[in-house]
């Protein structure tokens, strides 16, 4: 792909806010799929993985904070601008997480 | 500029006259759909320091809860499970509802809109007052921090399945009960703000002002009600469920 056909490809994104409908349909099915995750991590925290049942209940937390992003929050049909300033403010949240449990995990961690 | 410089230029104050836009159009925008765009990008930063607001919380949670994990763990298992989930479909619901009434505004629905709106906002006062309840049972069974604590219950453990803590540990709940109240405190503040706003949009969106095109203030609104959605998202799983086995 020739660099002119590759800017043509990117500039048939939105680049500012293009007033797109979301139908109640999707509204409806996403709403289905929280109410259905909801239930999926109550039943999962009856059942027991071990170290594992906070990791499977942070995925499925991650995954119905995601739809409600894309879709609720209408990310998926907003402009680059949006999409980064979203993106990179989630990155910073996870870049202050993971330094901070990097200093307490590398101070002799569980021997309190 | 003040408002007398303008009126000094001649032609400024014409200007207004001379090209049709919307009436909702400010004047330092080009077109409805900047000042859309320049909206929705501002109330996204407010939400990403919202982000780092709760961040902080989560945050010291996680290390607390490896630090004193047994009075985590049992700290956990005072909190009832069909409360919590009867609350996170209840504002999974206003969510929806939310959503459905910014989709009215789009759709310039006057009494639509009023109705989803009114639907979130009783959907928010019931989560509210599930809460209410949930905090006074925290008060009879003596687990308030600082103002009303007992280690009692987990000293000497009325249900046979939970094992006495030392004393010293079964102090630590109070680092649990602590940062329970933190974080739903500050979540149920977002949401006592989130309903008192809606108040005033219901009033105004009965009057029409949000089914004309403008519509950018009940989008704004959404966004922040669906953040405060996602924040009890990670809350219940992290505060209610994660330790139901240990």
């Amino acid at each position: 792909m020739s660099k002119h056909q590759h800017n043509e490809v990117l500039d048939t994104e939105p680049t500012h806010h293009e007033s797109h409908i979301v139908s109640p349909k999707i509204y409806g099915m996403i709403f289905g799929a929280l109410l259905l995750g909801t239930g999926l991590t109550v039943a999962a925290s009856y059942a027991n993985f071990g170290v594992f049942n906070a990791v499977v209940a942070i995925a499925i937390a991650c995954t119905k904070a995601v739809l409600v992003i894309l879709f609720f929050m209408h990310v998926k049909y907003s402009s680059r601008l949006t999409k980064l300033t979203v993106a990179a403010g989630f990155f910073t949240f996870l870049v202050l997480i993971t330094m901070s449990m990097t200093d307490y995990i590398s101070r002799a961690w569980g021997l309190w | 500029m003040d408002s007398q410089a303008i009126a000094t230029q001649p032609g400024v104050h014409d200007a207004h006259a001379e090209h049709e836009h919307a009436p909702h159009l400010r004047h330092h925008f080009e077109s409805v759909e900047q000042q859309r765009e320049a909206s929705s990008f501002g109330m996204w930063l407010f939400l990403l320091t919202e982000i780092m607001f709760f961040g902080g919380l989560f945050t010291a949670y996680l290390i607390y809860r490896n630090w004193y994990y047994p009075a985590f763990v049992v700290g956990s298992h005072q909190l009832s499970i069909f409360l919590g989930t009867l609350n996170t479909a209840v504002l999974i619901c206003s969510s929806f509802t939310m959503a459905m009434g910014v989709h009215a505004s789009e759709l310039r629905k006057r009494k639509e809109l009023v109705g989803w709106l009114v639907a979130t906002f009783v959907l928010g006062c019931v989560f509210l007052g599930i809460k209410a309840v949930e905090y006074h049972e925290k008060w009879e069974k003596h687990h308030v921090p600082g103002l009303n604590f007992s280690v009692q219950d987990f000293t000497h453990p009325t249900d046979a399945e939970e094992k006495p803590l030392p004393m010293d540990m079964a102090q630590k709940t109070q680092v649990y009960f602590s940062l329970y109240f933190a974080m739903t405190g500050m979540h149920a503040l977002h949401m006592i703000i989130g309903v008192s706003i809606l108040l005033i949009l219901i009033v105004q969106a009965w009057g029409g002002m949000y089914t004309q095109g403008h519509m950018t203030t009940i989008e704004n609104f959404g966004l922040y009600w669906h953040f405060v959605d996602i924040v009890w998202i990670f809350l219940f799983p992290l505060l209610y469920l994660i330790s139901r086995h240990q």
